[in-house]
């Protein structure tokens, strides 16, 4: 038999059998459909996060203080005094070529007040390189003055919700608040970013590193944010950063230094596995429209005895029945793919509409898996009514009795 | 051409066995024409599915054109109905879905013939046939006499040596019936093997070697009276 005479053979048996077509396209194009969907939501999911984790910064390198055992190993046991990061152990990373910008910061709490208006606010210390490592826009004044970080001036820059709440709608630049006891004149106001992965950064106000040290009286900082070149300088980046802060605190290696390249990897690995879990389980749906093609087949086999007996007669070889019934399985349940992944590709559009939000679009491998797997799922539970059919015995297939 | 020495065929119903083909041998030459008659369950469709390869003998040897066919898998007994048999039912047993022409290409089809050479035989055999105007016809939409016209092109298309045909006329009136014995009987005279199993005296006086069978023996063998002596 010729492949495309055994093509339009089977064609000739769906146009003779509506409701039966029907119901077995329609199981499969659920099923398929529901995949496409997950999938899709899987993937939005996984470029939601990465999109907000992006938008920190570009080729980041955060360097924390203290060691954590990331090898598992047993901790040491004479413990190492951990040194403070201090603005000194920043400046020095700029030592290393791979090092563009660093913005060290220094994180606390602390009521912000205008006369008699107070509000409880995070107060960030950094320097004016901040700006551009953690990509925020200003939308009135200025960032803090680029001077030598040890300088403790007295400027502020004030998120947009603390600007909106300590000054409404009046003129906020060169007006002078009050952080703790101290007072500061506003430089600038930022331009409203929105939430970025829970941290908001429209309640925050931003002094001078050296200030935010006499204001919290610790010479130490929370973090240094450090931005490569180029991504390629992100691995040298972090070995220099290393080396440096090593140099400096008498050869202990007492720092945790993470690349923003390998969180963003470590995300997006874990939400790929998400959106493969995902889809996988919803496939076992594709399974069940598989046992649905069986039974319909089953029946058809038995309706269908006559035509069996007589394809024998005429010369049909078991074989070449076999190859009719799992060919008809197979196209049925790929045909059901096709329709159900138009369908899951129009239910994603409709999420996508839904919530705009959501970056939806199910990733490049899900259509041909997935059609792969409905293919599968039609023939391979297409095979026991098929050899029900090439073993049926022909003189009583055609007997009318 | 077909040699049946000592063949049985029993068949087993509930606990009983019924014996529908009892030592029976037969030989039957390259283009006789034979009836084969007898009364209700005496085996003859039996007798005929075994020669056709469609049944296996319980017992004893089937030889085809020198062949012993009780050796043959099933693939190599569905290529010798392909392209050594052709078979015509009383109830034509045409496939409801495809039209008089698709029906004639069947055989062709499972014999992976090209579109190309198939189109053309099935032009011929429909004007042969008288049935030209009526090639995208369903069998739905056909007469009796037309189907089995079709059925008979069908069982034809691969130009085999034996036809083998159960009670042809048995579901047509007179004059269709006249016109399907025609058809085969004018296949014969071209030299194909035909062997009719058939209750009407009328059509199976008509063969020159009439056999008879009774409780799956053949009884009377008008070749055994005439050429052989009595076997
Ligand atoms: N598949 C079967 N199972 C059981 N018994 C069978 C089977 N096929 C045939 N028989 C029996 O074998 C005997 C011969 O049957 P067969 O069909 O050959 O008769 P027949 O001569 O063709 O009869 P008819 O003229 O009615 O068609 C009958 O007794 C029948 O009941
Ligand atoms: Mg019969």
């Amino acid at each position: 038999m010729v492949p495309a005479d055994v093509f339009r053979f089977t064609l000739t048996t769906f146009r003779s059998n509506r409701l039966r077509l029907g119901l077995m396209l329609s199981a499969m194009v659920i099923g398929v459909a529901a995949v496409v969907i997950l999938a899709s939501l899987g993937e939005a999911a996984r470029r939601f996060v990465i999109g907000e984790f992006s938008a920190l910064g570009t080729n980041l390198v955060l360097v924390f203080p203290g060691r954590t055992e990331t090898s598992g190993g047993i901790p040491p046991l004479v413990g190492e005094a951990v040194r403070d990061l201090t603005i000194e152990d920043a400046l020095a990373l700029l030592r290393s070529p791979a090092v563009i910008r660093v913005a060290p910061i220094n994180v606390g709490t602390a009521p912000v007040a205008r006369g008699r208006l107070e509000r409880d606010a995070t107060v960030v210390g950094t320097t004016a390189d901040m700006l551009q490592v953690r990509h925020m826009k200003m939308a009135e004044g200025e960032f803090l003055p680029a001077v030598d970080p040890r300088r403790a001036e007295p400027v502020v820059v004030l998120g947009d919700t603390m600007r909106t709440e300590l000054f409404g709608t009046e003129p906020a630049l060169g007006q002078w608040v009050r952080i703790g006891d101290r007072r500061f004149r506003v430089a600038g106001v930022l331009e409203s970013a929105g939430e970025s992965l829970g941290i908001g950064l429209s309640d925050a106000v931003f002094i001078p590193v050296a200030s935010a040290q006499m204001l919290f009286d610790t010479p130490s900082l929370f973090r240094i944010m450090v931005e490569a070149k180029s991504r390629a300088m992100i691995a040298q980046a972090k070995q220099d950063v290393i080396a440096i802060i090593r140099d400096r605190h008498d050869g202990d290696e007492d720092v945790t230094v993470i690349t923003q390249d390998a969180v963003l990897q470590s995300f997006d690995r874990i939400l790929r596995a998400l959106t493969l879990t995902v889809s996988g389980i919803a496939s076992i749906s594709l399974a069940v429209a598989g046992v649905l093609i069986m039974n319909v087949m089953l029946v058809a086999v038995s309706q269908r005895k006559a035509e069996i007996g007589l394809l024998k007669a005429v010369g049909a070889s078991p074989r070449q029945i076999l190859l009719l019934f799992l060919t008809e399985a197979g196209l049925l349940a790929f045909c059901g793919g096709l329709i159900g992944v138009g369908v899951g590709e129009l239910g994603s559009q409709l999420v996508q509409w839904w919530y705009p939000v959501l970056p939806m679009g199910a990733p490049v491998w899900v259509i041909p898996a997935v059609l792969a797997v409905a293919l599968l799922s039609g023939i391979i539970f297409g095979v026991s009514p098929a050899r029900r059919a090439a073993r049926l015995d022909p003189v009583q297939a055609l007997a009318r009795r | 051409m077909i040699q049946l020495e000592q063949v049985d065929r029993n068949f087993m119903v509930g606990e009983q066995q019924v014996r529908a083909l009892a030592d029976v041998n037969l030989e039957i030459a390259a283009g006789e024409y034979l009836s084969i008659m007898g009364p209700s369950g005496s085996g003859k469709s039996t007798l005929l599915n075994i020669i056709g390869l469609l049944d296996r003998p319980s017992n004893g040897k089937y030889r085809l054109a020198g062949r012993d066919t009780t050796g043959l898998d099933d693939n190599e007994q569905a290529r010798l109905r392909r392209e050594s048999l052709g078979f015509v039912f009383q109830f034509f047993h045409l496939i409801p879905r495809l039209t008089a022409a698709e029906n004639i290409g069947l055989p062709m089809i499972l014999a992976g013939i090209p579109a190309e050479q198939r189109q053309q035989r099935i032009r011929q055999l429909l004007q042969d046939y008288g049935l030209t105007d009526r090639a995208d016809h369903r069998p739905d939409q056909l007469s009796g006499g037309q189907r089995q016209r079709v059925a008979i092109a069908r069982a034809t298309v691969m130009s085999p040596q034996i036809l083998l045909a159960d009670e042809p006329t048995g579901n047509l009136d007179r004059a269709s019936g006249k016109e399907v014995v025609r058809i085969i009987e004018q296949l014969n005279n071209n030299g194909i093997t035909l062997i009719v199993v058939t209750h009407d005296p009328e059509l199976g006086r008509r063969a020159r070697r009439q056999l008879h069978m009774v409780d799956g023996r053949i009884v009377e063998d008008s070749a055994g009276e005439h050429a052989h002596g009595s076997r």
